[in-house]
């Protein structure tokens, strides 16, 4: 019965799930996709996830969809230690109590500076306006203040002491907008060390290797062929643009 | 987990997530005290809410001076702390996962179109503020595939959205479902199968649904 993992590293839930999979030697089968052409909406994915989106598991004839979900399922499935998503009732609660946060605030705001800074100018050619984007600058940053003075306030990590579900997905969101050369962790020295620690805890090197889509992003995008994405440009500004 | 004392949760019954806090704790008789704050009234921005929830957001819950903000979150730990029937967050790994995966799925897709329309349709007339009928046709439209999201995905040939028992997937769907009622809008009225979803939840759920959805059925009567 074999674990079946489909990711596009571009994406942000998709990273911290290949993440936590690969820290905890978890054994899958890579099923590597592009969002960029598309493959989300084939028949073949449909099989997999109807939402349509990235990323999802097969474990066997168990399909998942939602990042978060798969993490607390392969968590429990695998058990993982557990600093990822401690058995203590209010520990977790605060685990839970970020990952639900996050959905509404920094997972929009930060990969929507992506979009904005780097794949919609320069891969779809189309500029945003300064009002929109001076916006989306404003929302990421009442976003990153409320993590620093809520969730991290004066601890090493979200819950305390130790690496947790809530730290590594909040990494992988508040990595994407480096990915248009914008360094959201240079004027918060507070968010910097905690991602260093982040970084460390994860280990350096899994860490760059999940990252290589997003560093090497505004090179990418240069090689990234128009007529491929296309066929979600209407879409794309209208969600962004209207 | 008798003999411990009685919860307190800060909520508004105008909210869709404070709602289905309110039921959960009142199906399951979990001991409680509503503290209620009035989003109208900006209660949530007072000096004093604030110090409690900087995020100036409900609900709140304190438990025993563990405050904990975030429904999800909140709905999780009491199904844990206060041993509720295992139906409501099952501890079997493909079942939980069914409805974590709906709670996640729930904040984007759901909650942020049901926001928007309640905000065209009743907040901003209430406040006397201009409307964006363009985009309110436009996320009515976003709605739509949702709905069909959550029939063709969730649902299913289910009776309810994570299988054949009800669970916190559909007490925070039914809620969301519920706001635009306030502008006396039914967003499920031409899709049978999710109307007898609908009706099965709020079946199983009886008083502490009405109780909840008070003030809901209050706007509806004074809207249009």
């Amino acid at each position: 019965m074999s674990l079946e993992i489909y990711l596009d590293l571009f994406s942000q839930p998709c990273r911290s799930v290949y993440i936590f999979a690969k820290k905890n030697n978890i054994q899958f089968d890579y099923k590597k996709i592009s969002l960029f052409e598309g493959y989300q909406y084939s028949e073949e994915y449909g099989k997999i996830n109807l939402l349509r989106k990235a990323p999802a598991i097969k474990d066997g004839d168990f399909c998942l969809a939602e990042s978060v979900a798969i993490m607390l399922y392969l968590a429990e499935k695998f058990h993982t230690p557990d600093h990822w998503y401690p058995a203590d009732l209010q520990k977790r609660a605060r685990v839970n109590e970020y990952l639900s946060w996050q959905h509404s605030a920094i997972r929009i705001h930060a990969s929507k500076m992506l979009w904005f800074k780097l794949l919609i100018p320069k891969a779809l050619g189309v500029e945003i306006p300064k009002e929109k984007m001076d916006n989306a600058i404003e929302d990421l940053n009442a976003s990153l203040n409320i993590f620093e003075e809520k969730f991290l306030q004066d601890r090493p990590f979200i819950v305390g002491d130790q690496i947790s579900l809530a730290d590594l997905v909040a990494i992988v969101e508040i990595m994407q907008p480096v990915g248009a050369g914008m360094d959201v962790f240079e004027n918060s020295p507070k968010l910097k060390a905690w991602k260093d620690r982040v970084r460390a805890e994860i280990g350096a090197e899994l860490f760059d290797e999940a990252h290589q889509a997003i560093i090497y992003a505004q090179e990418a995008v240069k090689t990234m062929d128009p007529k491929k994405m296309e066929h979600f440009k209407p879409k794309i500004l209208k969600y962004f643009l209207s | 987990m008798a003999g411990r004392q009685a919860v307190k949760v800060y909520l508004d019954l105008v909210s869709q997530a404070c709602r289905a806090v309110l039921i959960f704790l009142k199906d399951n008789k979990i001991p409680h005290m509503v503290e209620n704050t009035a989003i109208r009234k900006a209660q949530q921005k007072t000096p004093e809410f604030t110090k409690l929830n900087p995020m100036q957001k409900l609900p709140v819950l304190e438990d025993n001076g563990f405050v904990l903000t975030e429904s999800d979150a909140i709905l999780k730990y009491l199904a844990t702390a206060y041993n509720v029937p295992d139906h409501w967050y099952p501890k079997l790994p493909q079942k939980r996962a069914r409805v974590d995966e709906y709670t996640a799925w729930n904040h984007a897709n759901m909650r942020t179109h049901i926001s928007f329309i309640f905000l065209q349709e009743v907040l901003l007339p209430f406040m006397g503020q201009p409307t964006n009928p363009e985009k309110l046709k436009k996320v009515l439209a976003d709605l739509d595939g949702t709905l069909d999201k959550l029939e063709n995905m969730f649902l299913k040939n289910q009776a309810f959205l994570c299988g054949d028992d009800i669970s916190l997937a559909d007490l925070l769907a039914v809620c969301e479902l519920m706001q635009p009622m306030c502008s006396q809008r039914d967003v499920l009225k031409d899709r049978p199968k999710l109307l007898s979803w609908r009706s099965q939840v709020q079946s199983a759920l009886s008083d502490s649904f009405d109780e909840a959805h008070s003030v809901v059925y209050q706007i509806r009567e004074v809207h249009g």
